[in-house]
């Protein structure tokens, strides 16, 4: 049985697509088979960010309806074989989303796949809650800005009721992943550093992504940014990020912490 | 640019850091009532307009949210006849 995770924010535009590109394939590569499912009914951007977007057939909403195969839906990637894509609807109106369907779909997919990433839509509506409705795993993706901060925060206590871990009593593991970091601005004390937004939120973080030109240049291109350039510093922090989420115990580097020679050895602790 | 400006710029992230743990205390608590202002309000209201006639236009509510307590401000203006008629 494969791992269901939820990507979400609240907020928009603080890189949930982008991550769950950038995990998918981190994690994929690791020879892992991986799905990436768009939740943004609507608004449907991974098939774009992961260069898919001209081989769209069938959607999610497709399936659910009942007229199109799983496996005709399913985009897989022409650069990493075990990655694919099952791509949103543009068209329909999120409504067509229902619980049923959605739950059939992600247990279909789950025992085919290693990991199953559902890409959330912004907001606390419908598609963010069935997005979360069955993961394993969340990561919370939030920018070091007062706004995202706090519907991070709201998401959480989302995480923490509306799911179906939560409805059984059981613990929802949840991961901090900060995008869009710029540890300059940071240490000159114009932005949130690390550990104001987890003494802040207070779940454990998962990795740090560095802003960065990479990731735009990436998306033009229409590629997940960790196989866009694997050597860039965001997709290090994303492959890192991905090895954590397979249980390894990494260090997180802070970018552009000043520290001493034990400092430097040591790191921090991972989550 | 400003040079004296750049330099004597106070840092804007502790401001952001406090702002946000006063915000999510009370958003936290809040989970399950969150409109207590306006309840509060409409409670604190019907409990005036036993005694008085009031003009509901004529209230102002004020809520300021602070990290070790919270204030609310309800003003009701009391027309002269209004509180004439209570007497």
């Amino acid at each position: 049985m494969g791992k269901v995770i939820v990507v979400t924010s609240g907020k928009g535009g603080v890189g949930k697509t982008t991550s769950s590109a950038a995990l998918g394939a981190a994690l994929a590569k690791g020879g892992d088979k991986v799905v990436v499912v768009d939740f943004d009914v609507g608004l449907r951007n991974l098939d774009l960010v992961m260069g898919a977007e001209r081989r769209v057939v069938y959607d999610l909403v497709n399936v659910i309806q009942g007229e199109a195969k799983l496996t005709q839906a399913l985009i897989r990637d022409k650069r990493v074989e075990t990655l694919y894509l099952l791509p949103a609807s543009q068209t329909r109106d999120k409504d067509n989303l229902t619980p049923e369907g959605v739950e059939k779909v992600v247990n279909a997919l789950k025992s085919v796949f290693d990991w199953v990433i559902c890409d959330s839509p912004a907001g606390i509506e419908r598609g963010a809650t069935l997005a979360m409705r069955h993961a394993d795993v969340a990561i919370v993706v939030t920018n070091p800005e007062v706004s995202s901060v706090r519907d991070s925060d709201r998401i959480i206590g989302l995480l923490d009721s509306k799911t179906l871990r939560a409805e059984n009593g059981e613990h929802m593991e949840k991961h901090l992943l900060l995008t869009r970091y710029d540890a300059a601005r940071a240490e000159r004390g114009d932005m949130l550093k690390v550990d104001d937004v987890l003494e802040i939120l207070s779940i454990p973080l998962l990795g740090i992504i560095p802003e960065s030109m990479d990731v735009l240049r990436a998306s033009n291109l229409g590629s997940p940014v960790t196989l866009a350039d694997d050597r860039s510093a965001p997709s290090i922090a994303y492959f890192e990020a991905a090895r954590r989420l397979k249980g390894e115990n990494l260090p997180i580097m802070i970018p552009g912490e000043k520290r001493g020679f034990f400092g430097k050895i040591f790191g921090r602790k991972a989550a | 640019m400003n040079l004296r400006r750049l330099f004597s710029r106070t840092q804007s992230a502790p401001a952001a850091r406090e702002r946000l743990k006063v915000l999510l205390a009370h958003e936290r608590a809040a989970v399950g009532d969150s409109d207590l202002v306006s309840k509060l309000r409409d409670e604190i209201l019907r409990a005036i307009s036993m005694h008085m006639q009031i003009d509901h236009d004529k209230v102002t509510v004020k809520m300021e949210r602070g990290a070790q307590y919270s204030t609310l401000a309800v003003d009701v203006e009391i027309p002269f006849d209004a509180a004439k008629k209570a007497a």
